[in-house]
């Protein structure tokens, strides 16, 4: 139990530091800059109690909003895919219930792991972008934004998993 | 009373995630009007120090741009010193002469870039330690940057004309024609100008300056040359400026200190009442 909040703990503070420091600098064809740091809201243990988990993801995203100049985009962005996390991987694996302990992303099929992945990172993004652009009008900017940056997060989140977790 | 607890027992979860979510967007709502008081900015000690790390690594591969930029500047400098004193015939020590001058400028780096999200902040590395307050222009040798923001001891946030919240004057170096210069979003070097009356002459190429009439920017400082407008109905639409400033590599830069801000704005808030 205490190595799970070591790594979560360490997890959390790596990834805000990349985020902030490497990949909001990325700017891939000028604009794409992918939100890697929501990995910690796809690996954090599923638990029934979802309390910590949602001031947690709070938290992550509160921090890097720091980094971004960017008020509290992130945190309702995070908080959001917090709370939609749980209901989303019921839909994703066809189960209403699963041994929540046992779990882990690198127990599931890939291809369900990649849907799981995808929606999530989707709305996430879909969320940031409203919110940073605030405006009805420019609909299309935010969409197609959403759209590349997410499947650069989704490419970068996939490769993260297949690099670090032990799949058997 | 019972069946209240049952209630927030039942959707605790609910009402957590509803809190949390309200407190982001208020934080958000702060954020995109200007003047109200603004929480989470990068002007502290932790992500300014990370910010300023990181910047010492990544200077050291961009000694060469920079080392060949400042010296560019500095024979330009040198030479409109040259063209002062003939015409002056000042002593040398003069120019040096602070308390005499209208504004000042201090050097101070860019540790944190923005330019590809719709609202764009950056971090500088000097504070109210170094004499930065909020409200001062932000240059460098090519044009305008921005306005600080947010202050902290060490470092300060810089509001950067790429945001949808800027707002800056200028005008056309030719006429006294004077406008608004805006950021649609869509390209880091092509920014807008608004508020151009009907009857001003405006062609392709034209340069466009700071107008000078807010005590932040100086009269004069370069901004970017008009690429292309829309003239319909007898109304200026849509005038896109090719900057000047590539916002995207952007290090060294100058804040500047307006001595005579005060005299000026307490100037005009008297005469508004």
């Amino acid at each position: 139990m205490n190595s799970l909040y070591l790594k979560n703990g360490f997890r959390f503070v790596l990834l805000v530091i990349v985020q902030g420091l490497v990949f909001n600098h990325i700017n891939l064809f000028n604009y794409i800059n992918p939100f890697i740091y929501i990995l910690f809201i796809f690996l954090f243990p599923v638990r029934k109690n979802i309390g910590p988990f949602l001031i947690i993801s709070f938290l992550l995203g509160l921090s890097v909003d720091f980094f971004s100049d960017s008020g509290g985009i992130h945190a309702a962005a995070s908080t959001f895919i917090a709370f939609a996390r749980l209901p989303y991987l019921k839909f994703v694996l066809g189960k209403s219930d699963f041994d929540f302990l046992l779990f882990h992303l690198g127990g599931i099929p890939l291809s369900k792991a990649i849907v799981f992945l995808s929606g999530l990172t989707f709305v996430h993004h879909l969320i940031v972008f409203s919110l940073e652009y605030f405006s009805l009008s420019e609909f299309v900017v935010i969409l197609s934004k959403t759209f590349y940056t997410s499947l650069f997060t989704i490419f970068l989140s996939i490769l993260a998993l297949l690099l670090f977790s032990k799949r058997k | 009373m019972q069946q209240l607890l049952y209630f927030l027992k039942r959707f605790r979860y609910f009402l957590l995630f509803l809190l949390l979510e309200i407190v982001a967007l208020i934080l958000t709502v702060n954020q995109h009007s200007y003047h109200q008081s603004k929480v989470v900015n990068s002007a502290n000690q932790i992500t300014g120090g990370l910010f300023n790390k990181v910047n010492t690594i990544n200077e050291f591969f961009l000694l060469k741009d920079e080392n060949q930029t400042l010296a560019d500047e500095n024979i330009r400098l040198k030479n409109q010193l040259e063209q002062i004193k003939q015409f002056q015939n000042l002593p040398s020590d003069s120019v040096t002469n602070i308390a005499s001058q209208a504004v000042a400028y201090f050097g101070a780096k860019i540790i944190n870039n923005n330019f590809s999200k719709r609202n764009n902040v950056l971090t500088i590395n000097a504070g109210s330690n170094n004499g930065i307050e909020q409200d001062m222009g932000v240059i460098n040798s090519k044009g305008i940057i921005g306005v600080t923001q947010r202050t902290s001891g060490n470092f300060s946030t810089v509001l950067s004309i790429l945001n949808s919240n800027s707002k800056i004057n200028v005008r056309l170096k030719k006429s006294d024609t004077q406008g608004t210069l805006t950021w649609n979003g869509l390209d880091y070097n092509i920014c807008q100008i608004e508020d151009i009356p009907r009857q001003a002459l405006l062609e392709v190429g034209d340069t466009i300056i700071t107008g000078g009439k807010s005590a932040i920017f100086p009269e004069g400082i370069p901004v970017g040359v008009v690429k292309d407008f829309q003239f319909e109905h007898n109304i200026y639409k849509e005038i896109n400026i090719t900057l000047f400033n590539d916002m995207s590599a952007i290090g060294h830069v100058q804040v500047i200190k307006n001595f005579r801000k005060k005299e000026q704005e307490l100037l005009e808030q008297q005469a508004n009442n």
